[in-house]
């Protein structure tokens, strides 16, 4: 790592669709912490080197769930079984199966809407998650919360949210529960480059840093907030450069390198958890749908949308295990017909599953008081 | 029983309540090292150090937010918002989060948080003198809480911090010296609960948060002419505990409510609403609502003085509304 004032140079150009991503050029913002992380790793990370045929294939199993949960919800919503919205999150999975598999397993985690890659990765249930999206009561929120709001408390999961940036302080709440409860959790808070413009991203971070709270900010920059391009909505088109306004570390990854974000992540929570107070990561990305189903994309041409497949962080990954010879061709084939099998399975669970009863509109509303009125 | 102010009870409660539960913390504006700037928290910094009492940036959103957030996390915080005129840049992690993370997930998330915060008014103009009680007591997953008297307070506050709810926890920087009597031991006041302050026959006064004193006294000063009215202190203004004032109406056959925010869209609204639908057959009169002028507070201390309810309206009021009894009660 070079000498760098804390929001100097950029190494990294900002991933435009006609722009390659780069693999290696992780770039932090302050000298100091990366030097730091490379002295003090407490984590056995994963990288090419060191990455075995085992986690490989989970980490691809992972990320081909996810695009296929995604690719049978969408064709659900057009069949109307699915209502509201549905944000897909197909072409940036390797951020969430990389972030979730650096984490263990009682740091809290906690997302915006476009939640689905984040459950699967998390280990929540895809019956239970498609139930949700059919608004069943079998669903991981009863049926109540929908696409946008999975979670599950077990696994730390503490939901989707659905107002860009609200989530934020929750997060710092969560970092600082577990700092007040000397817990060795870290909070892992993942939001998009839209959520960088808001009130509450500049007051959590501000917090956050005062406060020291051992959080990961995990920046999703897929270059629109809906339809807005970052560069028409921000400022600061380096987004992990905002951070510095509050002297959080921060850096900017190639989010369609899956090893790049684990290490990322890894080594962010390593940090966090030593008391270095809040780290902030930019992953660059592209979401390879409109923002929701109702977006008729006239912000992007249809090259651009091509060109960026290109990246697709499957057929990447797929790449990089086929040219470290750790997987074959066939490997991939058999994982495909092993996820469509699991994802045909939460499709007709979901389908076969009751409806909340008419009484559960007004269940857990309130906690029942140990002191209720007469 | 000792008598205390608003402000001691409050404090009693947040410091017997602390050392009660490890989990419990205080955090916001100014509430530490300087104390409160209504001095509520005066002391507890130093009896309890920066763990347990937060000062914070001028940031309400992200206090409010990593409230909810450390209260989903295990602990029982409570925020302090240094008026409820400030909890406009809070409103979206009140309405959003405290109120909707129990239901949305299913249950599975709690957020046993509460914030403190003061209604008021003392020349202050426009933007720090209004009273948004209603719009929080609109909304299904919180509990919003009003008290009126030292008592109350501090028994409904402890409710309050044990409660696995959120909370909003609304007082009255013009209550904060207003003495009253309160037990040193422990004890708690039910959320939902109206109190009848006084007992009358001849008209139900429905009221809350300081309105409450104006109202007793207008009573006083009524009983002299040989008017009996019954004063109703609503506390909790979600859930809100109609039953006593559906059993005075049917007694008093007039309801008059005295609230101090405006009246379009008030509390007032929604109570006589209830009543109009429970107490139909009871009224003997229309029921009446005595509220803050239809105008932004002004500077100016007489328009001030016009623009909020006093002890003479409420008489005045009372007063037309007995003597225009009707003679033949529909009964």
């Amino acid at each position: 790592m070079r000498d760098m004032p804390a929001c100097g140079n950029v190494l990294f150009q900002i991933f435009i669709p006609t722009t390659p991503f780069r693999d290696k050029d992780m770039v932090t913002s302050r000298n100091k912490s990366a030097t730091a992380l490379d002295v003090a790793k407490t984590s056995v990370t994963k990288s090419q080197e060191t990455l075995s045929r085992e986690d490989g294939l989970d980490f691809l199993r992972q990320m081909m769930l996810i695009r296929r949960f995604e690719e049978r919800a969408e064709q659900a919503y057009t069949e109307g079984k699915i209502g509201g919205f549905l944000h897909l999150y197909i072409g940036e999975e390797s951020i969430a199966v990389g972030a979730m598999s650096a984490l263990e397993p009682d740091d809290d985690v906690i997302t915006h809407y476009r939640d689905h890659g984040y459950a699967l990765a998390r280990g929540l249930e895809p019956n239970k998650l498609m139930a949700e999206l059919f608004g069943k009561e079998t669903g991981v929120s009863k049926g109540k919360g929908g696409s946008m709001h999975l979670a599950d408390v077990e696994r730390h999961f503490w939901g989707g949210y659905a107002i860009v940036g609200g989530h934020i302080p929750l997060a710092v709440g969560l970092a600082l529960a577990s700092m007040y409860q000397n817990l060795q959790r870290v909070t892992l808070c993942v939001f998009g480059d839209g959520a960088t413009n808001i009130g509450m991203f500049h007051e959590s971070l501000n917090l956050a840093a005062v406060w020291k709270v051992p959080l990961v900010i995990l920046v999703e920059n897929n270059q629109y907030g809906m339809g807005t391009a970052v560069a028409r909505a921000s400022a600061v088109t380096e987004l992990y450069k905002k951070a510095c306004a509050y002297d959080i570390p921060a850096e900017r990854i190639d989010g369609h390198d899956l090893l790049a974000v684990y290490q990322a992540v890894q080594q962010s929570a390593d940090k966090a958890r030593r008391g270095e107070g809040p780290q902030f990561i930019e992953a660059l990305t592209y979401r390879f749908r409109g923002h929701s189903m109702g977006d008729p994309q006239r912000y992007r041409t249809k090259a651009e949308v091509e060109k960026a497949r290109e990246q697709d962080p499957i057929q990447r990954f797929e790449q990089k295990l086929a040219d470290l010879h750790l997987a074959t061709q066939e490997d991939f084939e058999h994982l495909g017909q092993e996820v469509n099998a699991t994802i045909q399975e939460a499709v007709d669970f979901a389908e076969s599953s009751p409806q909340p009863e008419p009484a559960d509109l007004y269940k857990d509303i309130l906690v029942p008081e140990a002191m209720e009125a007469p | 029983m000792p008598a205390k102010s608003y402000r001691d009870a409050i404090r009693e409660a947040l410091r017997e309540e602390m050392k009660r539960d490890e989990r419990v913390f205080i955090m916001g504006e100014e509430v530490g090292v300087w104390g409160g700037t209504y001095a509520v928290t005066r002391g507890l910094y130093d009896e309890f150090g920066d763990k347990r009492v937060k000062d914070t940036p001028i940031s309400e959103a992200a206090i409010v937010g990593t409230a909810v957030g450390a209260a989903m996390g295990g602990l029982r915080p409570v925020a302090e918002l240094m008026t409820i005129n400030f909890s406009l840049i809070a409103i979206d992690q009140i309405v959003n989060n405290a109120a909707k993370v129990h239901y949305m997930f299913g249950g599975q998330i709690t957020a046993p948080v509460v914030v403190r915060t003061a209604a008021g008014w003392g020349q202050l103009a426009a933007t720090h003198s209004q009273s948004f009680e209603a719009w929080f007591a609109s909304l299904p997953g919180l509990i919003v809480v009003m008290p009126a008297t030292p008592y109350d307070a501090k028994g409904l506050l402890k409710t309050a911090i044990r409660s696995d709810n959120p909370v909003m926890f609304i007082e009255h920087s013009r209550l904060y010296g207003v003495t009253g009597e309160v037990p040193d031991g422990d004890y708690t006041i039910p959320f939902g609960r109206s109190d009848v302050k006084r007992t009358g026959k001849d008209l139900t006064i429905i009221t809350y948060s300081r309105m409450l004193y104006p109202s007793l006294s207008a009573a006083d000063k009524l009983a002299g002419d040989g008017i009996q009215a019954e004063v109703i202190d609503l506390r909790s203004l979600r859930p809100l505990d109609m039953e006593p004032v559906y059993a005075s109406v049917q007694k008093t056959h007039r309801a008059l409510i005295v609230e101090e925010d405006w009246v379009s869209g008030g509390m007032g609204a929604e109570i006589a609403a209830r009543i109009g639908k429970e107490s139909f057959d009871f009224l003997d009169a229309p029921v009446e609502r005595i509220g803050v002028a239809d105008a932004p507070l002004p500077y100016a201390k007489n328009l001030e003085a016009l623009a909020i309810p006093n002890e003479q309206q409420v008489i005045d009021q009372a007063r037309q509304m007995v003597d225009g009894r009707v003679q033949g009660r529909r009964e």
